[in-house]
C-alpha cells in the first residue's frame, strides 16, 4: 500500500501517527481511505464542495501532484506520499 | 570591485580563506554584499549570529518585538540582561560583539508594505525568518518585485521547511503557497509550540544557504524544498515548479504591487498569541468572566489539549481539545451559558465559531484566555 506522511500540524487528527498506509489507485481514493481512517482531518484537507484546499500541497515521491493529474494522479504499492503543511512560525 | 580585507580580518576569516571554494575573493564578496533578516526570533537569532561570524559586511535587522523571557527558550541571541528591550538592539549588541567589523542596519517597525519596498531595495538578498502568513507573503512579493533572492525557512513544533525562492530563475513562495491557510486552521509557534532546537537547525540551514547563493557556490535550494522532521530525524526534498498560474510571478500575473497582507491572511501580522478575539461582541475579559463566575450557572469550556492543563487551569472547566469537540457537541447542553477559553483565545475563538455554527447562541470567548486570567485576575496562576 502507498504510504502517506503526515506532518506535525496534522497527526493529531490521525491519532499520532506519522505514517498512514492509504488503500487506492490513484490519489482521490488514497484521500477517501484516510479521511475514512481519520474523519477528523478531512475538513483540514478538503472545503465545503469536497475539493483539496489551495494551501494543502500533497506530493507524491518529489513531485507535486499539481504538476502530474491532480488527484487523480495514480499511485501503486510502495510510493511515498508526503502532505506539506502550511507553517509560519519563526 | 570587492572591498580589501585588513589585516585583522584575513586573521579572522582564515578559516573561510583556507577553502577553495570561499578563499580571499570569496570573502571580500562577503563583505561587499549585504543581507536583510525579516524577524530577530527563533530563524533570525542562528541566521544573523552566523551571518555576522561569516563577515556578510551590512546586515539589516526588522523586528519591532521586544525580547521576553518566554523567548529566550530558542532565541539564544537574546539574553536575561535583555528582556523588555527591543529585540534589533538587544540583537545588535551580540553582534557587533561577535564581529565590530561589519555594519548593522536596524529597523525596529512592523514590516509593512508601504515600508517594506524601502527597506529591502538596497539589500542583495532577503532572508525570511518571521513568524506569522501575512509576512511571509509580504517577503515574498517584496523579493518578487524587486528581484531578489528570499531564502525562506519555517518551523513548527518539530517540523522544519527550508528553500530559496529566487523568482528570476525558480518558483516563488506563492507558487507552492497561492493561498494562506484560513485563519486559526494552522496553528502558530505561541498557541502550539516548537521545540527550542528547532530554528536552531533549521536557522543555520537558512543561513549556509544564503552564504551558498551569495558566494556563488554549490547548489541553493532553488525549485527545492527541504522538509526536516526533528522526531523522525529526516530530511526530505520535494521538487517545486515554478506555477504558470502564480498571482506574483506568473507570465499572467495580476498582483503588480504590495497588497494588504493581514486583510489576505486574515490574521494579524505577529504571532503574540495572547490577543485571540472572537470579534465585537463574542468576547469576555478575564475581569468580566471574574464577576459573572460568582453566579452558578456558568459553564467553562477549556479547549486546550490536555497537557496544558497541568500548567494551569480553571476550577470546575469542562476539558475538550478544539480538535475532538466538532465530535463531542453531543456532551455539551446549546441552552447553558457558557465560556470558553485556551491559552490565549485564539483556539477558544475558532471553538466558538464551531459552536455558533452547531446552535449554541449562549457561548462567549475568553478574550486573552486563561493567561489573561493569571495577569488580571489569579495572579498565583503561572503564565505561559
Amino acid at each position: 500500500m502507498p504510504v502517506l506522511r503526515i506532518p506535525t500540524p496534522l497527526r493529531s487528527y490521525t491519532s499520532g501517527k506519522s505514517e498512514v498506509s492509504v488503500n487506492g489507485s490513484n490519489i482521490s481514493e488514497a484521500l477517501v481511505d484516510l479521511t475514512t481512517q481519520y474523519p477528523p482531518i478531512k475538513p483540514h484537507l478538503f472545503n465545503d464542495s469536497g475539493e483539496l484546499r489551495p494551501f494543502v500541497n500533497l506530493f507524491v515521491g518529489e513531485n507535486n501532484i499539481k504538476d502530474l493529474q491532480g488527484v487523480n494522479t495514480p499511485i501503486k504499492d510502495g510510493d511515498k506520499l508526503v502532505l506539506i503543511p502550511s507553517i509560519a512560525g519563526g | 570591485m570587492y572591498p580589501e580585507l585588513s589585516r585583522d580580518e584575513i586573521l579572522r576569516y582564515s578559516r573561510h580563506l583556507l577553502i577553495p571554494e570561499v578563499g580571499l575573493e570569496g570573502q571580500r564578496k562577503l563583505k561587499g554584499s549585504s543581507a536583510l533578516i525579516v524577524g530577530t526570533g527563533g530563524l533570525g537569532s542562528p541566521v544573523s549570529l552566523y551571518l555576522a561570524a561569516a563577515g556578510i559586511g551590512r546586515i539589516g535587522l526588522v523586528d519591532y518585538d521586544v525580547v521576553d523571557s518566554s523567548n529566550l527558550q530558542r532565541q539564544v541571541i537574546h539574553g536575561t540582561s535583555t528582556v523588555g528591550k527591543l529585540k534589533v538592539e538587544s540583537a545588535r549588541a551580540k553582534l557587533l560583539d561577535l564581529n565590530p567589523d561589519i555594519q548593522i542596519d536596524t529597523y525596529n517597525e512592523p514590516y509593512t508594505s508601504e515600508k517594506a519596498m524601502r527597506i529591502a531595495k538596497d539589500y542583495d538578498i532577503i532572508l525570511d525568518g518571521t513568524d506569522n502568513f501575512p509576512t511571509r507573503y509580504l517577503t515574498n512579493d517584496v523579493a518578487v518585485f524587486l528581484g531578489k533572492p528570499n531564502v525562506y525557512a519555517s518551523i513548527y513544533r518539530f517540523d522544519g521547511q527550508v528553500s530559496v525562492f529566487d523568482a528570476r530563475v525558480g518558483p516563488c513562495y506563492r507558487c507552492l503557497f497561492p493561498e494562506p491557510p484560513p485563519p486559526g486552521l494552522v496553528p502558530s509557534c505561541a498557541e502550539g509550540g516548537v521545540l527550542g532546537v528547532l530554528p536552531g537547525t533549521v536557522g543555520t540551514l537558512q543561513a549556509t544557504e544564503a552564504l551558498k547563493v551569495l558566494l556563488g557556490i554549490g547548489e541553493p535550494l532553488i525549485g527545492k524544498l527541504l522538509l526536516y522532521n526533528a522526531l523522525d530525524m529526516s530530511f526530505d526534498f520535494v521538487k517545486l515548479k515554478k506555477n504558470p498560474n502564480c498571482r506574483v510571478c506568473g507570465p499572467n500575473a495580476d498582483i503588480k504591487e504590495l497588497i494588504d497582507y493581514e486583510e489576505f491572511c486574515g490574521v494579524p501580522g505577529h504571532d503574540h498569541g495572547d490577543e485571540g478575539s472572537a470579534g465585537a461582541g463574542w468576547d469576555i475579559t478575564a475581569r468580566e468572566l471574574a464577576e459573572r463566575v460568582k453566579g452558578n450557572h456558568l459553564k467553562l469550556l477549556d479547549v486546550r489539549e490536555p497537557h496544558e492543563l497541568e500548567i494551569s487551569a480553571l476550577p470546575n472547566a469542562r476539558n475538550i481539545p478544539l480538535g475532538q469537540l466538532a465530535a463531542r457537541l453531543s456532551e455539551l447542553d446549546s441552552a447553558d451559558d457558557m465560556v470558553v477559553f485556551c491559552k490565549g483565545g485564539t483556539r477558544s475563538a475558532r471553538a466558538l465559531e464551531l459552536l455558533v455554527s452547531a446552535g449554541f447562541k449562549k457561548v462567549k470567548n475568553l478574550k486573552g484566555g486563561i493567561n489573561s486570567w493569571a495577569k488580571e485576575v489569579d495572579t498565583n496562576l503561572p503564565i505561559y
